[in-house]
């Protein structure tokens, strides 16, 4: 069983979001259970600090051994930070994805698209182990 | 419906990432790809291939229905001795690659790939038909375990009583392993030395756990597909589906060596391959290595200056050399200034000669 961590929110597309509570600054990462589901992460691109995007936009990419997958940011706004450190060694989306293994932050314009709580991912996830 | 191997529940309980590959559940990795990956190079891997298909020729002319029926002079090979070959349609394109084992003066072994081998064992059916030779299809009966790696003899040794130092690479000979009649074969598909035991089904189970336990202090680790197929890519070795099919000849991929015009009689396809054997290859495979980290995968486009040279067969990350490698058809001539279009983005790639990879002997 993945690590879902309660105090998070999750997305159907496996990212956790960070922060959304306070409505200014969220933190976006990939979920453990796509990081299990993945492999192991070679490749990591992330967006670029200052770009505007909107929420349900594909903002990087993922890439493991066998597969790549995209990141789609759950909210829209400015991209205020990105997580250089997960770029230069890719792993920590395996070793700590809730972690160093941080994606990139958004300073929130608008709404979110449809996130989930942690029972609703568990529950979504439990469906698809 | 996947159909499960008879080692299934080994799997599962060892934590085991399934995946539907050619019909069967198998195992795609336990934990890490990498880190079984770097077991199969530094120490020992051990692999669950009883999706590969198992077809048995025998009688007083399996030698010659063979000879007729592959690319390959298997009448020629001495018992005990195992060859790389290819069956190919009357056109010449590739149907599978085989490896063909000869096991007595009047019985072979033909190893399928899991989604050829109905296909091989019919198309071996019909074609040794004017041949006094009986073609089973025995796949259901055999699981495969492959045991790869440098410290793979030093493994099997503590298990069988069988000559292993005598036992050549390509080459195969029964013997017991802890206390299991086995086809014990020198061959493998990772490109290092290593064992591949073939087993009646219900003697899988034990074997594995008896191979786990004799490799563990050798640093022995369970190792998935995912492992198999960047290892066999390290290695240069085509796979059926991405570097070979239906649509090219073993000229074409670069492995005319395999057909043996001198051998005696007709053989299916001779006329075609004879007529485009002296051709060149308008493309050819070679191995490509990314500058940077982005990951060629099949299908994706080779460029030179905008322009599409190419295709990508095989790629993936190289734990080997630490960047990303794939195999490639690229048009004749054109060496430098390549480039994979990889989803819109063109990264640049060396070209090398294959393999990647060669274990030091």
């Amino acid at each position: 069983m993945s690590n879902i961590p309660d105090d998070l929110s999750y997305t159907k597309e496996h990212e956790w979001v960070a922060g959304l509570d306070d409505g200014l600054t969220v933190t976006v990462g990939v979920t453990a259970f796509a990081a299990e589901s993945l492999g192991d992460v070679v490749f990591v691109q992330l967006p670029e600090v200052g770009s505007t995007v909107e929420a349900g936009d594909s903002v990087g990419e993922v890439e493991s051994t066998k597969s790549v997958n995209e990141i789609y940011t759950p909210v829209g706004g400015e991209i205020v930070e990105v997580n250089q450190v997960v770029v230069d060694d890719p792993s920590l989306v395996n070793s700590d994805p809730y972690g160093d293994g941080w994606m990139f932050r958004v300073r929130v314009e608008g709404e979110a698209e449809d996130v989930l709580s942690a029972e609703e991912y568990k529950a979504l996830t439990s469906g698809e182990s | 419906m996947s159909r499960p191997t008879p080692l299934r529940d080994v799997h599962e309980s060892l934590g085991a990432m399934l995946t539907d590959f050619a019909g069967w559940l198998m195992p795609l990795r336990y934990g890490s790809e990498s880190a079984e990956h770097n077991a199969v190079r530094q120490a020992a891997g051990l692999f669950d291939l009883s999706h590969m298909g198992e077809i048995f020729l025998t009688g007083p002319q399996a030698g010659e229905a063979l000879d007729y029926a592959l690319v390959g002079h298997l009448s020629a090979l001495a018992p005990g001795r195992a060859r790389y070959t290819m069956i190919v349609n009357e056109r010449g394109g590739v149907l599978d690659d085989l490896i063909v084992y000869r096991l007595g003066d009047e019985e072979f072994m033909v190893v399928a790939n899991a989604s050829n081998y109905e296909k091989v064992g019919n198309e071996l059916k019909e074609r040794s038909k004017a041949y006094d030779v009986v073609v089973e299809d025995r796949s259901d009966q055999y699981a495969l375990i492959a045991v790869q790696g440098p410290r793979a003899q030093e493994i099997l040794a503590t298990l069988t009583d069988a000559d292993l130092d005598g036992l050549k690479y390509y080459a195969g000979l029964p013997g017991v392993v802890d206390g299991r009649q086995a086809l014990i074969a020198r061959t493998g598909y990772t490109g290092e030395d290593g064992f591949e035991l073939f087993v009646a089904n219900q003697d899988a189970v034990p074997l594995w756990h008896a191979l786990m336990a004799a490799g563990e202090p050798h640093g022995l680790k369970p190792a998935g597909l995912s492992a198999r197929d960047t290892l066999r890519l390290e290695a240069g070795m085509p796979l059926y589906g991405n570097e070979l099919g239906v649509g090219l000849t073993p000229f074409d991929a670069g492995l005319g060596k395999v057909v043996k015009f001198d051998k005696p009689g007709d053989f299916v396809g001779r006329s075609a391959l004879e007529a485009v054997k002296d051709d060149t290859p308008r493309r050819r495979l070679v191995g490509l290595v990314a500058r940077g980290r982005r990951v060629p995968r099949h299908g994706y486009p080779v460029t030179k200056d905008g322009a599409v040279v190419g295709e990508v067969t095989s790629g993936a990350p190289s734990q080997t050399l630490g960047k990303p490698i794939a195999m490639a058809y690229v048009d004749a001539g054109v060496e430098s200034g390549l480039a994979v279009d990889i989803r819109g983005s063109q990264e640049p790639m060396d070209l090398v000669e294959l393999p990647f990879y060669r274990r030091n002997k």
